[in-house]
């Protein structure tokens, strides 16, 4: 696979924990409890660890002057790859959890295809990675289902944010140039293959948890080519401030 | 990153790192707690592989700073790299390294199958490390760190983490 695509093909998955990574670690010492809070943490500390991987390989594809730091904190907005689902901003809880249940079901059968991928690095990362997002789908399967199936205005809430997030999921299983070219060379994971088992599970949960699967027909989308919604700009001022205000600078 | 199969162990170097602790756990060895992978004499350098536990844990670059300087205490220059495959498994902790966690506070982790059922709250047989009795009950399935899940002994009523399995 040509470098430059293989790059790109990194970043269309590892910005995803990246910026989902990126909004959970904005909840600490916000959480509703001392356990959620530390629970959403350690989730971002498993994205983050699994965005290291990703952008430390890519890195080294880039060549010698390229690390992971730049690759994380000064690219700009447009080179982000990330869907729009895992940008969008923490309001309530129930929508939180229901962003993370979005993104966990959809990542768990990502990551069960890469492992196979002809590319060992890629392979090695999404097996690692499969072990902590199956705690992280247990987790906000779990949630969901309290949520949905606990009080009045716990049941309402997260069925807004079912309602709300779900005009985002159909993007995850769009594939852009970089995926297909990947998927034909072994490499990459044909997403569009993902879309019926992911609802059928989505539909599974949201059922027990006794909130109604959204009728909706139309879906937003751009995230992947880098066109985003309005709430990415403020998160990457946020992420990039210390290396944009004292550039170079190392912990 | 390179992938290695096999664990391969200079018995020379093993002493030395056997003085390395978990930061996290200081009554662990790093070579109990299975993360290091390979340690040979390569030209004079010791090469010395660790994976990390989760992706990412942030005592694997501590774990790295502490090989490096207990070898410079023996004279001996280190290099140390990240692998990522085979992935960790909590199979790879040692029996010492297991009953060093029991001692510590820390629940051992169950097999596969148990684990499941422990943490989806289907049986009580998380072990209190406090006193031994397995009337407990998960309160998170996130503990101080992410490997770890929170759990109360109802009959000591004593919190205690439990260290997951990972397979
Ligand atoms: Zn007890």
């Amino acid at each position: 696979m040509k470098k430059e695509n293989l790059i790109q093909y990194i970043y269309g998955i590892a910005d995803n924990a990246l910026i989902l990574g990126q909004r959970l670690s904005e909840l600490c010492g916000h959480g509703p409890n001392l356990e959620t809070d530390i629970a959403c943490t350690n989730m971002a500390l498993d994205l983050l660890g699994q965005t290291r991987s990703y952008y430390q390989y890519a890195a080294h594809l880039s060549g010698e002057k390229v690390t992971e730091d730049d690759i994380a904190f000064l690219r700009t907005e447009r080179q982000y790859k990330n869907v729009l689902l895992v940008e969008q901003p923490n309001t309530n809880f129930a929508y939180i959890i229901t962003r993370q249940f979005f993104y966990d079901v959809f990542h768990l059968l990502l990551l069960q295809e890469l492992q196979n991928s002809k590319d060992e690095t890629l392979a090695a990362i999404a097996k690692k990675g499969i072990k902590e997002v199956s705690y992280h789908q247990r987790f906000s399967s779990d949630w969901i289902k309290r949520l949905g199936d606990g009080t009045e205005v716990s049941h309402q809430k997260t069925q807004e944010a079912v309602n709300d997030l779900w005009k985002f999921t159909d993007e995850l299983f769009q594939l852009t140039e970089e995926d297909k070219n990947a998927v034909e060379l072994g490499v990459g994971v044909d997403v569009s293959l993902l879309k019926e088992k992911y609802y059928q599970i989505v539909g599974e949960v949201l059922e027990e948890a006794t909130l109604s699967v959204p009728e909706l027909k139309w879906f937003r989308k751009g995230g992947k080519e880098g066109i985003h919604s309005e709430h990415m700009g403020y998160l990457l001022s946020d992420l990039q401030y210390m290396q944009r205000t004292y550039p170079n600078m190392k912990w | 990153m390179t992938i290695e199969l096999e664990q391969h162990i200079d018995p020379k170097l093993f002493s030395i790192l056997e003085k390395v602790s978990d930061p996290e756990i200081p009554v662990l060895s790093i070579m109990d707690m299975g993360v290091v992978r390979f340690a040979q004499m390569v030209n004079n350098i010791a090469q010395i592989k660790i994976t990390p536990t989760y992706s990412g844990c942030p005592a694997m670059d501590v774990i790295g700073d502490d090989i490096i300087n207990a070898f410079s205490q023996e004279n001996i220059e280190a290099k140390v790299s990240l692998v990522l495959s085979p992935a960790w498994t909590t199979d790879w902790i040692t029996p010492r390294g297991r009953k060093a966690l029991e001692e510590y506070g820390i629940a051992a982790p169950l097999e596969e199958d148990a684990d499941k059922e422990a943490l989806l709250g289907n049986k009580k047989i998380v072990k209190c490390p406090q006193c031994g009795s397995t009337n407990t009950k998960m309160i998170s399935q996130f503990g101080s760190t992410a490997c770890k899940a929170l759990f109360q002994c109802e009959d000591c009523l004593e919190p205690f983490d439990y260290f997951k399995c990972l397979k």
